[in-house]
């Protein structure tokens, strides 16, 4: 009996009590068949060896703690960013349950998404009937403007065909002909979840578009689009419009989620809020460009739009860290005839500012990360910028193009000498990665927290410490509202780093009487 | 609190914004129960398709295998055969809490995929899975076993993965269990807690008869406890205080030496019905092993639970479960005592899986509190009967709700507390309704047990008596 009234608590630390303790000891050593404890260690430094790095990269067939997710996840995060849409996910609809709980877990929003819930006499027959029953329910229920259909990889693998089921429930009437219903196939053994993004929206803007090209040209709104692409940080969104607001650019976010993901609480549950306009979407050929921001995410949306809209597409590299910012705002500059504002100036300089502030807590030191691809390359871009170095920097979900480009760009810089690039490598691998070269802080999402773990078992001055700054972020609250682009983003990502580095400097430092030094109140 | 004439009503209404064909179905999941009848199945039809496009809550059977029944079982490991979306989902997302050397003994909150490409698909994936499992075995060579949780395009493209699994098991002389919970099997996660279990039947049980164990005269298995946030711990503790010898837990914290030693238990306590009646009747008919449903949610279940298992065993066990009683009574008595003015009279409603929609409501009750509206993910007929006896009041029943249905009565009950799970949190958290996930105890937990009961008030407290429900509304409106 630990509990007491006055002083409940919880799992942790419930059971650290004796009584506790003690029957987690006598379970494991009566019942479990437990491995020897000097086996167990001897394994566990095993696995932090050399040898076992070597057997570990030698691995072809198993995947262990991958570091993307599949294909009609990113459909639906793309759908969401439009007005009134309800993503819409055909095939077995256990897939939704988890993409909505995957989003669900970081957002802390709610996340409405519907399956038509396909079972093995679809597999057999084809879902035809689940999709006609399934548009025609979710209309009539949620009442969205759009309903923006992908699949799952059961619906690929029996082949069904979305156009032709879709065209077929709205000639049975089960949804008006003119009710919006642009598609993907989302095959999940494909690519990851930022193919999925890319599809829906090459889907959503062939349905809105593609039939009416005919009184469109490029530039004649004077508007700019941007694609911020799969991004758990709603900041971003919002970031991105206000420096455009701010340069006096009217601008088109194609797929903008900020506001549903992001509703108030004041007695009303919103299903749909904010989102990218149809109208706005059916004008975005007339804009001056479409700029992808990133670009290593999407390929078929920007191959849409060259060749559907006959826009350039110009590149940019994703806007992480001073110089891509920079590069981003001139290219709006010279495409739109607008210059760079005072106000954007101000926040440049005042990033610099920041930069100067905290260099000597960050130069040098040592910095691994994981995440998509853009990510990673930015990150590793503003890190070289701060003169911190980058070690491993690992992406499960790029190619080996990615992996030149990345060379290239890390040669560039004296910074960059020690780095290594990793690609189609998952958790596991970056594992033995950090046991072989120790880096001073692990950036990456929350399932890093695993890796923190074993290399803290080896010893403390093993442990690697993870900066969450990625996603899924389950286990810390609210970050995702922040911005990691731009200016303002790159604020918050310095702040990030560089408090990191202080926390666990006083982490260090203070036990007494033994590391008195460099605890200081002073920094 | 809606009478059954009004509740009846609101069914109509919410039913009425279906198009006809879905209208009709749903009318057979929804009903209204005035009190407790003690008997029939409240009149529901259960563990039937969910309707297309209407949000079910519901997962797949791969979410009730890999998920649900196996995942849990520490010491094997558990891989997620397809492409790589199920198993970076669920992975570590159910709190199945475990002792052990992650990565090295233990495998619990790790992901292990196959990560099926095109290729797997179009030219199969049977001889990526043997690379895979020898891959597995080497680099984790403490591992006790191997299941291969299918994904559903493993059961389209007519792969044979028990050949694999064989042929594999043979060579590492361990168990390598091929499950057969493709996502498009069944209705619901239900279907695959009854695949696995019957995978544990031909692949464990069957694989030896383990009689290498000595069989004491108080040996019990618990069955159908995940040790979420620590549940199992919080059970186990109070078993083995009134005189019984837990061999086994089933599956959370559980191994494979303990699902092999429980056919030679006394007894098969089973907490999730729902999750493990199968394996538990296969070890009646088998073994010839009794089992018996337990309730471990708040004191009034606990207690009664107890002397009923007590009932089972000699009078030094029955002795035993009186003085674990008394002995915390006083505990309860101060959990009651400070948590039940704080919450006498508030109104519950409950939308879970499992056992839960039933499990808890006496927990409220000890606490004052009323469960008005209840409902089952993917329950089947079984549970309704079985919640009959637990219901005190008129109570809204909805099986496979949608999340239109559960919005429309939350919005019209207006209830001080709603119970259910992650996908529903935040929607009723904005209509400024109190809000505990009763899947995941909310990160919180254990909630069964004396010890558990203790946390479940103050969480309870918690969150009704939390001043942000107040603040939605702006001063100035
Ligand atoms: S991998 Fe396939 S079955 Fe799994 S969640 Fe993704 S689409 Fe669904
Ligand atoms: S109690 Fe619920 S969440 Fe738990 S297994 Fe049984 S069904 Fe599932």
């Amino acid at each position: 009996m630990s509990q007491c009234a006055a002083t409940i608590v919880p799992c942790y630390p419930l059971f650290q009590q004796p009584e506790y303790r003690e029957l987690l000891k006598a379970k494991s050593a009566e019942f479990e068949a437990r491995v020897p404890q000097e086996k167990i260690d001897e394994t566990f430094q095993w696995t932090t060896s050399e040898a076992y790095r070597k057997l570990n990269f030698q691995r072809e067939a198993l995947t262990i703690n991958p570091a993307k997710a599949c294909q009609p996840l990113g459909a639906v995060l793309c759908a969401l960013g439009f007005r009134g849409t309800l993503p819409y996910v055909h095939g077995s609809q256990g897939c939704t349950a988890y993409f909505r709980t995957y989003f669900n877990r970081h957002f802390k929003e709610p996340v409405a998404c519907v399956s038509d819930s396909m079972t093995e006499d679809s597999a057999v027959f084809g879902g035809q009937k689940n999709l006609f029953a399934g548009l025609q329910n979710a209309k009539a229920l949620y009442e969205p403007e759009m309903i923006a259909v992908s699949s799952t990889c059961m619906a690929e693998v029996i082949g069904d065909d979305l156009n032709a089921f879709i065209t077929n429930a709205k000639k049975e009437g089960r949804i008006p002909v003119d009710f919006p219903t642009p598609y993907a196939h989302t095959p999940s053994f494909i690519g990851s979840h930022l193919t999925g993004w890319d599809n829906m929206l090459e889907g959503i803007l062939r349905y809105f578009t593609l039939n009416s090209m005919a009184d469109k040209t490029a530039g004649s709104s004077g508007r700019i689009n941007l694609v911020a692409g799969f991004d758990g940080y709603l900041g971003n969104f919002r970031l991105l419009k206000r420096m455009m607001r701010e340069m006096g650019v009217e601008a088109t976010l194609l797929s903008d989620p900020e506001a549903v993901l992001d509703t108030p609480a004041d007695g009303r549950y919103r299903m749909y809020a904010g989102g990218t306009p149809p109208e706005e979407v059916q004008q975005a050929p007339n804009a001056i460009d479409t700029l992808f921001l990133q670009p290593w995410g999407i390929e078929k949306s920007r191959k849409f739009v060259k060749e559907t809209w006959n826009h350039a597409a110009t590149q940019v590299d994703a806007p992480y860290g001073l110089a891509a910012t920079d590069r981003l705002l001139m290219t709006v500059s010279q495409l739109t005839g607008r210059p760079v504002p005072a106000s954007l100036e101000l926040e440049r300089g005042r990033l610099v500012d920041m930069m100067a502030d905290s260099h000597a807590w960050l130069h040098g030191r040592r910095f691994s990360v994981y995440g998509d691809p853009d990510f990673v390359m930015g990150m590793a871009r503003f890190l070289m910028e701060l003169g911190a170095e980058p070690l491993h920097l690992l992406c499960h979900n790029a190619t080996k193009r990615w992996g030149k480009a990345m060379e290239q760009m890390l040669a560039a810089s004296p910074f960059g000498k020690g780095a290594e690039v990793h690609f189609g490598r998952d958790l596991w691998h970056l594992r033995s990665l950090l046991f072989e070269k120790k880096p001073d802080f692990l950036i990456g999402n929350s399932y890093g927290k695993f890796i923190q773990r074993d290399t803290l078992h080896k010893g403390k001055e093993h442990e690697v410490p993870l900066i969450r700054i990625g996603f899924p972020i389950f286990d810390r609250h609210h970050l995702h509202r922040h911005s990691t682009l731009g200016y303002e983003g790159a604020m918050y990502l310095l702040t990030t780093l560089v408090n990191a580095v202080l926390e666990r400097l006083d982490d260090e430092t203070r036990s007494m009487g033994e590391t008195d030094y460099n605890y200081d109140l002073i920094r | 609190m809606l009478n059954k004439e009004e509740a009846q009503r609101l069914i109509e209404e919410v039913l009425a914004a279906y198009p006809p064909d879905a209208a009709a179905d749903r009318a057979k999941h929804l009903t209204v129960v005035e009190e407790a009848t003690g008997e029939g199945s409240c009149g529901i039809t259960a563990n039937r398709k969910s309707q297309p496009g209407v949000m079910t809550i519901r997962g797949c059977a791969y979410a009730g295998s890999k998920g649900v029944v196996w995942g849990p079982v520490k010491d094997m490991i558990h891989i997620s055969h397809g492409p790589v979306g199920c198993g970076q989902y669920s992975r570590a997302g159910r709190r199945n809490y475990y002792v052990g050397h992650t990565g090295v003994n233990a495998f619990g909150t790790m992901n292990f995929t196959s990560d099926f490409q095109e290729k797997d698909v179009v030219f199969g994936g049977d001889k990526k899975l043997a690379k895979l499992l020898d891959e597995a075995n080497a680099l984790f060579p403490l591992n006790k076993g191997i299941s291969i949780q299918s994904e559903c395009p493993v059961g389209l493209i007519g792969d044979d993965i028990e050949a694999v699994a064989k042929q594999k098991g043979a060579e590492m002389g361990k168990p390598v269990v091929p499950v057969r919970c493709e996502g498009f099997r069944g209705v619901s996660q239900s279907l695959g807690h009854h695949i696995a279990n019957d995978t544990i039947r031909d692949f464990i049980l069957d694989r030896q008869e383990s009689t290498a164990n000595e069989a004491g005269p108080y040996d019990v298995a618990i069955l159908g406890d995940y040790n979420i946030g620590g549940d199992a711990w919080a059970s186990r503790i109070l078993l083995e205080e009134m005189g019984l010898r837990v061999v086994a837990q089933w599956s959370g914290d559980g191994t494979l030496a303990e699902m092999e030693r429980t056919p030679q238990v006394r007894l098969n306590l089973l907490h999730c019905y729902r999750s493990m009646n199968y394996i538990s009747r296969h070890m009646e008919a088998k073994y010839g092993i009794p089992w018996m449903e337990y309730n471990f949610f708040g004191p009034t279940r606990i207690a009664d639970s107890l002397r009923r298992i007590a009932a089972r065993f000699d009078s030094r066990i029955q002795e035993g479960a009186e003085a674990v009683i008394a002995r915390h009574q006083p505990m309860v008595d101060a959990i009651t005592h400070h948590f039940r003015p704080r919450l006498e009279g508030k109104r519950v409603m409950l939308y879970v899986g499992g056992l839960r929609p039933r499990h808890v409501i006496g927990a409220y009750e000890d606490l004052g509190m009323q469960v008005v509206g209840t409902g089952y993910e993917f329950g089947h007929n079984d549970d309704y009967e079985r919640t009959n006896e637990d219901l005190s009041n008129t109570t809204l029943i909805y099986d496979d709700a949608s999340g239109y249905e559960l919005e429309k009565f939350v919005e019209r009950v207006r209830p001080d507390l709603v119970g259910s799970g992650i996908k529903e949190k935040y929607v009723f958290q904005k209509m400024g309704i109190p809000f505990r996930q009763m899947h995941s105890w909310d990160y919180s937990g254990p909630y069964h047990g004396y010890d558990g009961y203790a946390i479940f008030a103050r969480d309870m407290d918690m969150t009704i008596n939390n001043p942000c429900w107040k603040m939605m509304t702006p001063p100035w409106r």
